[in-house]
């Protein structure tokens, strides 16, 4: 493709399309506060590993279990 | 640019996870927010909805937020993501560009035919081009303000606009359109 032809097309996307002029028509606050409302809170990995590692251990050593549960 | 020292506050406290200090942000910059994604996305109501995401993103990472970096830039750079992961996702089809129409037409019904096959050529790109070439062959936007808003090379983003005008062209050339 020569510069030529890249002028021509962006002449023809000039003449058809124009920029965006469209602005926000109302407040979108409200909307954004429903939506944090309906997120739950998130776990983070580091709850998640750690759950894994404890089941992974009373599944490993089941004798564990009493202990556990007493330092709950 | 230097930051007042309210406005710094401010983005303190949103870092920090304040709500209000949120909602201040929010309404300071929705506007501003949605209008990038409108440029982008050409449909209000699509807009609206990846507006929101995007803020939901911003409060979500609110603790990465350099405070003594520009809000408004790293809102723009969420915002085109959120705007890139919709178009990869929405059929070509599916997606209405609505506002991308312009008023002055020298003869209306072939001005409208042609654009209708813009639209369509445009929608057909790849989103990571349809992106480049938006902002670039439509908006007007420099070269170097692409690539900082969608954090590449002021090559790779000449790249995309190349690679998106000569796919633009072939689509039309199909239609018979020569430009």
């Amino acid at each position: 493709m020569t510069e030529q032809d890249d002028k021509q097309l962006q002449a023809l996307i000039k003449r058809n399309l124009k920029p965006s002029t469209y602005e926000l028509q109302s407040d979108l606050w409200p909307r954004m506060l429903r939506k944090l409302d309906e997120r739950p809170a998130a776990v983070s990995w580091f709850d998640w590993a750690l759950l894994a590692a404890v089941v992974l251990c009373l599944c490993l050593v089941p004798r564990a279990i009493p202990v556990f549960l007493y330092h709950l | 640019m230097e930051l007042s020292e309210q406005q710094s506050e401010l983005l303190e406290q949103f870092a920090q996870g304040d709500l209000s200090a949120f909602e201040a942000l929010f309404r300071q910059f929705q506007s501003e927010v949605y209008r990038w994604i409108m440029r982008l996305v050409r449909d209000p109501s699509t807009a609206e909805d990846l507006t929101i995401e995007t803020f939901w993103r911003i409060y979500r990472s609110r603790a990465r937020f350099d405070s003594r970096r520009s809000f408004g830039a790293w809102a723009r750079r969420i915002a085109t993501n959120a705007a890139l992961d919709y178009l990869k996702t929405k059929r070509p089809e599916t997606v209405e560009l609505q506002d991308f129409h312009a008023s002055s037409a020298a003869n209306p019904a072939i001005q409208c035919d042609t654009r209708e096959h813009l639209e369509q050529a445009f929608r057909r790109l790849p989103a990571k081009l349809q992106i480049a070439a938006i902002l670039a062959l439509v908006e007007g936007q420099p070269h170097q303000e692409i690539a900082e808003v969608l954090g590449i090379s002021l090559g790779a983003v000449k790249l995309r606009v190349f690679r998106a005008s000569r796919l633009l062209r072939k689509e039309l050339e199909s239609k018979g359109i020569e430009p």
